[in-house]
């Protein structure tokens, strides 16, 4: 059962998107598995707290035990009684490229995961369906760590100044230069990470008397963005227009809460692929309404730059949409382009706007210049000007890979989340155990995949995430697909009825969508 | 490139705007480091640190950190801004107070304003100030002790203030810290690497043991020349930020080549311990030397590597004297010297410090140049200001 979108001609291409809903079996079971987990902390907490248990977790010093405690004991409960018992799953340590293939050094704990050792033996080849790898240039050889290399032995490693002061490099007026060129947009300006450009400069773009419309399921970079500029904040539900509509209505009908003066700014913030649902954003749907609501739109394009789009230009060509439409486009080069680093693209007023009063360019340091001419490659390749069609060639693999890997895992029985076209797949687990079980058995396999639980995700919707990459060939696909079809067996994680429900399973009105379902 | 003779608008400069205290951005083995990291694992990490961002390199370098400076354990972010920016929210919440110092930078301000906790701001320096707040906050304390034993008390401040160019004197916080069950957050971004016999920063210029101290928290853009921040402390502290530090847990990991740059530089810095005193001494001189000029005065320590001049008397608007500022630096750019006036956002900060010209002294200028520029500020104020 499919469930295809038409909405008055606004998309190009059929949106397919679904959720499955979760068994209700598989629901009261997570339950019951938390709150078996839950007693469980409460006896171990009480044991430690009467000494018969020892407490094995750092303490306070001896001399400041009269302060105030820094913690609070139940904000805690969740990191030592839940978190511990799979915190093997996390924070793999690896020594090699992240491409598709990776080196891991090897840990055990000898005491259930309170404290980890180093065996020194390294596990090879372990294929990465965990690293933000999307367009395969995390490479340790080619044109573009040659380039990285010269100009590390010319500029240095690092900056030592801001961009205002003088860390204004060459390299980076080029940079900016290239990326507007690769956005389609006038003009842009690079920070040196993606998570400060967004703490960064939503405040420096709106303030108090704005108001800020954000998607549930933001990143925590633009939740705290919105949240320093002051400016009051609504949510919308994930990638529901109606909800949107609502909201925006409301708010110009209503104005600023008590003094119903008129909003100064509204803002939209939405991001090109949530990468914990692995959803694309309704692109088409909201400049419809941006623009029947004359409000301002700030796309994140942090896992779609690179990896939509038929040459690779993000979310907005997927759709086949003019940049202009939107007003501030921001991404970050960490994901697609195998570097690290930000980037704000939109008119030639914003950006100089951005230039003087943005706050990481008057008190953060610039760019780190292997860093940029490793983007500056990287973005070459992709764009075709370095001369082979490699670039595109990684696109089109990219594409196929998602493609192929969505069907076959649909296919197998397991409830997958998100868009088919997008390369974040989330693996829905639910259960507590088979979180940590999954990563385990995964690892055996030789696989290593990521797996996320409560706080990032809903309490009962945990999930393994897997990111597929162009570095990814079709065997190691196969591989990995041959495991994850095993150990799905073994832990009874198909879940899929192919039962499924419209994805905004929220309530809505019919008027907007017209469903088929067969 | 910002090394110590670098090209502003084409026209060759020496070097006084950047923070390269220790001369090590040009250093050879620090880029062979950074190089031969590069040819292992590439540029970027591509993904945080929980999900297969973490590298041997990352893992070296926390060690070799928390054994420099003689705590138990480190924690590396990916940018210096977002150290102390999601360091002091990780602990601080709602309805805490914490008390710190209006010159602080802004990256500390944006901190607390994450945090939503209660700020109190105290004159810079002044510990008078800062106590009679303390004692303000006691005896608010005591009409309510119920609350007051679940709010968290905080005193946040810099070892080398970027602003004024003073330090902060610790051994005094040290008392109150005791005497007023108050933790003590310190900001090392311009002390590591400075201060201390070894480099070891503000503690080890007072002789303090390091356990007293919270929450060290440093940026490695200004010694180590590399990219990102640390912060180190005892386990007990620190290990909390690797699921509550949001620019830990939400931002791809530092790339591999700069921390293998950090390590390279650390590794000179414990090989070299002379290079501090040489730093030192470099400071006193021009310190000296620009005492005399007419028209403006040297704010800053005699041991501060990063000092501030400011108009003896300001022109009336901030304006004006920024104008004046900018021609005295285009003098100086003119004839050689790359100078640069400190930036801040006028609207966002707290508390404003005046329009500055800043003067930063590495270890790479010889004595003639510190000599030169010396002379060709006393030039410039002269045909400027008057």
């Amino acid at each position: 059962i499919n469930h295809i979108v038409h909405n008055g001609g606004l998309y190009k291409r059929p949106f397919n998107e679904d959720f499955e809903e979760t068994p209700m079996l598989v629901a009261v079971l997570t339950y019951v598995g938390y709150g078996v987990l839950t007693l469980f902390g409460y006896l171990r907490d009480f044991m430690r707290q009467w000494k018969i248990e020892k407490c094995q977790n750092a303490t306070e010093r001896e001399e400041q035990k009269d302060f105030v405690p820094l913690y609070q004991d139940f904000e805690n409960f969740y990191n030592r009684n839940l978190y511990m018992r799979i915190r093997d799953s996390w924070n793999r340590p690896i020594c090699s490229v992240p491409g598709a293939k990776v080196d891991m050094m090897e840990r055990v704990s000898h005491d259930y995961n309170w404290t980890f050792t180093y065996t020194g033996r390294v596990i090879k080849d372990i294929i990465n369906m965990g690293s933000y790898n999307y367009l395969g240039f995390a490479q340790k050889a080619g044109t573009c760590q040659e380039a990285a290399a010269k100009v590390l032995s010319q500029y240095g490693a690092g900056v030592c100044s801001t961009r205002q002061e003088m860390g204004n490099l060459d390299k980076h007026e080029e940079l900016e230069k290239l990326v507007a060129r690769f956005l389609g947009v006038e003009s842009a300006m690079a920070y040196g990470m993606g998570f400060a450009t967004n703490s960064m400069n939503i405040p420096a773009l709106v303030g108090k008397g704005c108001l800020i419309l954000s998607d549930e399921l933001n990143h925590a970079s633009l939740v705290l963005g919105a949240r320093l500029s002051g400016a009051t904040i609504r949510i919308f539900k994930h990638n529901n227009m109606q909800s949107l509509e609502k909201l925006l209505k409301d708010a110009i009908v209503h104005g600023q809460p008590r003094t119903r003066r008129p909003w100064k700014k509204i803002l939209i913030l939405v991001e090109g692929i949530y990468s914990m649902e692995g959803s694309i954003v309704r692109l088409p749907e909201v400049i419809a309404l941006k623009k029947k609501y004359k409000s301002y739109l700030y796309l994140d394009e942090a896992h779609s730059i690179g990896a939509l789009g038929p040459t690779g230009r993000g979310v907005v060509e997927y759709f086949g949409l003019s940049p202009e439409d939107v007003d501030v486009m921001m991404g970050t080069f960490t994901k697609s382009f195998g570097a690290a680093g930000g980037y704000i693209g939109g008119k030639k007023e914003l950006i100089d706007y951005l230039r003087t009063y943005s706050h990481s360019a008057v008190y953060a340091t610039s760019l780190s210049p292997p860093v940029v001419e490793q983007i500056i490659t990287s973005m070459k390749c992709i764009m075709g000007e370095d001369g082979t069609t490699v670039g595109k060639a990684r696109v089109q693999q990219l594409a196929e890979n998602t493609r192929y890997f969505r069907r076959r895992l649909k296919e197998m029985g397991f409830i997958i989340y998100g868009n088919e076209d997008s390369p974040v797949v989330p693996l829905m687990l639910y259960m507590p155990a088979k979180i940590g079980a999954f990563g385990r058995e995964m690892l055996k396999r030789n696989i290593g995949v990521v797996v996320v639980g409560f706080p990032a995700t809903p309490i009962i919707e945990s999930r393994a995430r897997f990111c597929l990459s162009a570095a990814h060939t079709k065997e190691m696909l196969d591989t990995a697909l041959k495991e994850i079809n095993e150990v799905g067996d073994l832990l009874q994680l198909k879940y899929s009825r192919h039962r499924l429900v419209p994805l905004l399973d929220r309530p809505f009105d019919e008027t907007t969508y017209e469903e088929t379902e067969d | 490139p910002p090394t110590h003779i670098i090209t502003v608008n084409g026209k060759e400069c020496i070097n006084f705007a950047s923070f390269n205290f220790l001369g090590l951005l040009d250093n050879e083995k620090v880029k062979s480091a950074a190089q031969a990291s590069l040819k292992k694992y590439g540029v970027g990490t591509c993904g945080p640190r929980g999900f297969y961002g973490t590298f041997d390199v990352h893992l070296e370098l926390e060690e070799r950190l928390a054994k420099f400076m003689r705590t138990e354990e480190a924690i590396i972010y990916s940018y210096g801004f977002a150290t102390i920016a999601s360091a002091i929210p990780a602990y601080s919440k709602r309805g805490d107070i914490v008390f710190v110092d209006e010159a602080a930078c802004f990256a500390i301000q944006k901190g607390l304003q994450a945090s939503r906790s209660n700020i109190k701001l105290f004159k810079h320096n002044d510990m008078t100030d800062l106590e009679r707040l303390l004692k303000e906050q006691e005896t608010e304390d005591q009409k309510n002790p119920r609350k007051a034993r679940v709010t968290r008390r905080f005193i946040v401040v810099e070892g080398l203030y970027m602003n004024t160019g003073d330090v902060c004197p610790l051994p005094e916080l040290i008392k109150l810290k005791y005497k007023y069950k108050v933790r003590i957050f310190l900001e090392e971004s311009l002390s590591f690497g400075v201060l201390g016999e070894h480099g070891r920063g503000i503690t080890e210029h007072f002789g303090i043991n390091i356990d007293d101290i919270d929450l060290i928290s440093a940026n490695m853009e200004n010694s180590l020349a590399s990219i990102g921040g640390f912060c180190c402390g005892r386990s007990f502290i620190i290990d909390h930020q690797r699921l509550s530090g949001q620019g830990y847990c939400f931002s791809a990991s530092l790339p591999p080549l700069l921390a293998a740059a950090a390590i390279e530089a650390l590794n000179i810095m414990e090989d070299n311990p002379d290079i501090f005193q040489t730093l030192r001494a470099k400071c006193e001189r021009i310190h000296k030397a620009l005492q005399g000029i007419s028209g403006l005065k040297v704010v800053g320590e005699s041991f501060s590597p990063a000092l501030h001049l400011q108009l003896e008397e300001s022109c009336g608007s901030r304006e004006n004297d920024v104008k004046l500022l900018k021609r005295v630096v285009d003098y100086c750019m003119n004839s050689g010297i790359a100078l640069t006036q400190a930036r801040y956002l006028e609207k966002e900060e707290k508390c404003l410090p005046p329009p500055s010209i800043r003067v930063v002294i590495t270890v790479e200028q010889t004595e003639q140049e510190l000599d030169k520029a010396a002379s060709l500020l006393k030039e410039a104020a002269q045909s400027v200001l008057n």
